[in-house]
């Protein structure tokens, strides 16, 4: 069906494909129905589909989400600034129950930052030690180590803070085991290859120039590394950290099996605590769908929703000021 | 030197032929580029079974200009031309045309040689497969015909299903003519063809050329005046956008009317 | 402490860095190797779990792992790809494209458990489905996308744009090109991309928790109907995958000898997760060479 037909042997003109040329000018070159566009078409609607699915699924996720999060404070009248504020979580109390989120709230952020804390100086110190220490082997060495560290999937890290470090800290350290401190350690070493690997890529792409200035001028490589290089890519280093603490907010289910779980707020590293993840993993099973207690918990989900969203708006902020 | 003092054959001039006919006719063509005017309101006639060479120095519109006669310049993001050029009296530039069809007819050959990561015979047949021709034996045909009039033939009919990237730079070039002549076209356009080649594959390119004009109008972009000299008939010399001068070859290479023609022809820019 | 000093003890440090997180992965693949290898036989791969009794192996999690990531691929994948061909090849710069990549970015970042919470709400109570291997598969689907969109547009992007014109100027359509030029090129990126994403996709569990569920149901391997209740191959069934498991016997489980039944399941999870990433190292270091070497 197209206007491209070869026809046998033309003995007239001893040639063979004479007869497309018959068909007038305007019939071959100009747009109709007949011509193979409909395939092209088909295409195109089917790739514009697969976008259309992503633009859909994030917005039904917004959606969603959010009406039934809202659910606990517009049909079940919880106060919104109780559910933030108090850290008394009581909710399946008959005659006064309460929905303090606090201790969670409290939880998430806690380990979220300790965790940064212990996961930025050494995954920056990766990086550094890859790109300027030993920019020859180093990377060969610590690359397929981070890749690796990716791959274990967050149940084992659970299993192993678990089985490993919540006797060790138990016996060496203190308090039950189960504890800040636990989930702290868990979540370090899960965070740590994100951030490593944005904090190398931040380092590779310093201009040379930058380095050879700082050695003509007779600084020591640490130097270099304090003064010129770490200002220089702080900006993205930045980020790296921003992205390893997002993903650490919203870990749940490694943190769940070392941290212990209670309802009151923490007063130290050694006690045991809970997050926001944490106690959606526990609780979303056993309370039934429609309750008050089950909708308190959509609307924790509701804070790691708007949580995300916040990360990705410090992350883009970070990343424009880095192009003045 | 291969080339330089290889003779081509001259047109008689008594032998009547399709010359001085018309297939292409551009008429105060404008091509931008966003804001930006690369192709400043030419005009120009090419005609049938000829070889038209289009030279000037680099960035000058000559390859815009090229390319706008296929319509490739539609796949680049706020390329814009306006004028006409008439092609068996339709404005190709129409947004009525079907520029797929319009490309079967005005086939184009790169700079850097762009055989398909296939077979030989692959490359040739990909797009006939498409136009609807689907008989092996008349695939077969269009192969070997293709290839013989590409004077590629002898050197690959024994490996025609190994991959077109085993061969040669100027082998894969003539492979890549081949299978645009497979589509029958009316008009070649060749942009800078051999100046990704060697010397030796570069004359075999050009004797090509030569013979390819007896059954396609061609049109090349060259930045290799001898090798305008050596196998155009008329050409063209474009500067910023703008023809200056568009006449025989043997007038524009020996007394050109222009003094900016005479002075990149003596190689004073450019 | 003048330069010279502090720049050796900078250099100690940061040796001593790099020390420690050699340890640390040293440290984990050791614990979970060494203890969980003894735990696998062949029994314990074929063997029905236990929720009460010691001895259970977890035959039936190893199937629903494997079989869920299947099904995710095989909606995620023609998703993704049509994602990416989409914006690598007809996306125009504006607003729109904006919004897509924004929405591949949000879908990037959500956290599993609340990619989790929207399977559940979505495709286990709204729909009436209940736990399936359907829900699970959906909600993966959406952790899943975004590294194939992406992986598969910047593909595209690096096939050569001579390659893309020279199937045009032949008068070959856009979408043509696409499917028998552009595509055939990319595909070994893709592919790569698509066999780490499932090692990614093999290990995760908070998203499924509440889709796939923490059960199975009694099932007959010899059955092969889809439609049947009892049949492995149905999709809407629970399904309890191999990391579900782990954190179900840690957490919820009253087996006795959940130190083993767990390392044993890690130390399979693990050995997976490093056979689907040598594996995509594998196949397009050969199809890289296959590409290159055709001299």
């Amino acid at each position: 069906m197209s206007e491209y037909t070869f026809t046998p042997y033309n003995v007239i003109r001893g040639d063979w494909c004479i007869m497309e040329k018959m068909v007038s000018a305007k019939d071959r070159l100009l747009k109709s129905g007949n011509n193979r566009m409909d395939g092209e078409l088909r295409g195109k609607i089917l790739v514009i589909l697969c976008a259309v699915i992503m633009i859909s699924a994030t917005i039904a996720i917004t959606i969603f989400l959010g009406t039934k999060g809202l659910q606990s404070f517009i049909k079940n009248g919880v106060s919104l600034i109780e559910f933030i504020t108090s850290t008394n979580w009581n909710p399946t109390n008959q005659a006064k129950p309460e929905y303090g989120t606090l201790p969670f709230i409290f939880g998430s952020f806690a380990v979220t930052f300790l965790s940064a804390l212990v996961a930025a100086p050494l995954g920056i110190g990766g990086a550094i030690f890859m790109t300027e220490i030993a920019p020859s082997w180093g990377r060969n060495i610590l690359q397929p180590v981070i890749e690796l560290l990716v791959g274990i999937p967050s149940v084992v890290y659970g299993f192993i803070g678990l089985s490993v470090l919540v006797p060790f800290i138990r016996e060496n350290v203190g308090g039950l085991g189960f504890s800040l401190l636990s989930g702290t350690i868990v979540l370090s070493v899960m965070i740590l290859p994100t951030v490593t690997t944005i904090a190398t890529d931040s380092m590779s792409s310093l201009p040379k120039t930058l380095r050879e200035g700082s050695y003509a001028l007779g600084a020591t490589r640490w130097q270099t590394i304090r003064k010129v290089l770490i200002p220089a890519a702080l900006p993205t280093l930045l980020t790296a950290i921003v992205l390893g603490m997002a993903r650490a907010f919203g870990e749940a289910l490694a943190v769940q099996m070392v941290i212990g779980n209670v309802k009151d707020l923490p007063s130290s590293l050694l006690d045991a605590s809970a997050t926001l993840t944490t106690i959606i993993t526990l609780n979303m099973g056993h309370t039934t769908y429609g309750s008050v207690e089950n909708n308190t918990l959509w609307s924790m989900g509701l804070i790691l929703l708007v949580m995300s969203f916040a990360f990705i708006l410090l992350i883009r902020y970070l990343s424009s000021r880095r192009k003045m | 030197m291969v080339t330089a003092t290889k003779e081509r054959p001259v047109e008689s001039k008594t032998v009547p032929s399709n010359r001085n006919q018309t297939i292409l006719n551009v008429k105060n063509l404008e091509i931008f580029y966003g804001e930006k005017r690369a192709v400043n309101g030419i005009s120009m006639a090419i005609e049938k079974n000829s070889v038209t060479a289009l030279i000037g120095p680099s960035g000058c519109g000559k390859s815009t200009f090229l390319r706008s006669i296929n319509r490739m310049n539609d796949l680049i993001p706020g390329a814009r031309a306006e004028g006409e050029i008439i092609y068996e009296d339709l404005n190709i530039l129409s947004e009525q045309i079907n520029v797929v069809a319009l490309r079967k007819e005005i086939g184009m050959v790169f700079q850097k040689p762009n055989p398909f990561p296939k077979s030989i015979y692959e490359n040739i047949t990909h797009a006939l497969k498409f136009a609807g021709i689907k008989k092996k034996s008349e695939l077969d045909k269009v192969v070997e015909e293709s290839l013989q009039k590409a004077a590629l033939w002898e050197e690959v009919k024994d490996r025609l299903y190994k991959s077109a990237l085993s061969l040669s730079g100027g082998q894969q070039q003539r492979l890549c003519i081949a299978r645009t002549i497979a589509m029958k076209p009316t008009v070649m356009l060749l942009d800078e063809p051999s100046s990704a080649l060697d010397p030796i594959s570069n004359g075999k390119v050009e004797d090509l050329i030569v013979e390819l004009k007896k059954d396609y109008s061609i049109i090349i972009v060259t930045h290799n005046m001898q090798q305008a000299s050596r196998i155009s008939d008329k050409t063209a010399f474009f500067l910023s956008g703008d023809i200056i001068e568009y006449d025989l070859t043997e007038k524009i290479f020996t007394n050109p009317s222009m003094k900016k023609t005479e002075e990149y022809i003596s190689g004073r820019f450019g | 402490m003048n330069s010279k000093s502090a720049d050796r003890i900078a250099s100690g440090i940061f040796y001593l860095i790099a020390l420690i997180i050699i340890l640390i992965l040293v440290g984990l693949f050791y614990y979970i190797l060494f203890n969980g290898l003894k735990n696998i036989s062949l029994h314990f791969l074929t063997a029905p779990s236990s929720n009460i009794m010691a001895g259970g192996g977890i035959r039936d999690q190893l199937f629903n792992s494997f079989y869920v990531l299947f099904i995710t691929m095989l909606i995620a994948v023609p998703l993704g790809i049509g994602g990416g061909i989409y914006m690598a090849e007809y996306a125009k710069p504006g607003k729109v494209t904006d919004i897509i990549r924004s929405c591949v970015e949000v879908l990037a970042s959500l956290p599993s458990i609340v990619i989790g919470m929207f399977g559940l709400l979505m495709f286990v109570n709204l729909t009436g489905w209940g736990y399936t291997i359907l829900g699970g598969a959906l909600a993966l689907t959406v952790f899943n996308l975004p590294v194939i969109v992406r992986v598969s547009e910047d593909a595209i992007r690096s096939v050569p744009r001579e390659l893309k014109e020279a199937s045009l100027a032949l008068g070959i359509t856009h979408w043509h090109t696409i499917k028998t030029v552009i595509l055939p090129s990319a595909f070994p990126s893709i592919l790569t991309g698509i066999i780490l994403a499932s090692g990614r996709v093999f290990g995760e569990a908070a998203a499924l928790i509440f889709t796939a569920g923490l059960s199975t149901p009694r099932l007959d391997y010899a059955n092969w109907n889809p439609f049947s209740a009892t049949s492995p191959l149905n999709i809407f069934r629970p399904a309890e995958t191999l990391a579900v498991h782990i954190w179900s016997v840690n957490t919820q489980g009253l087996i006795p000898d959940v130190e083993e039944v767990s390392s044993g399941a890690a130390a399979v999870l693990i050995i997976s997760v490093l056979i689907f990433n040598l594996l995509a190292r594998w196949i397009g270091s050969m199809i890289h060479r296959k590409i290159t070497a055709t001299k």
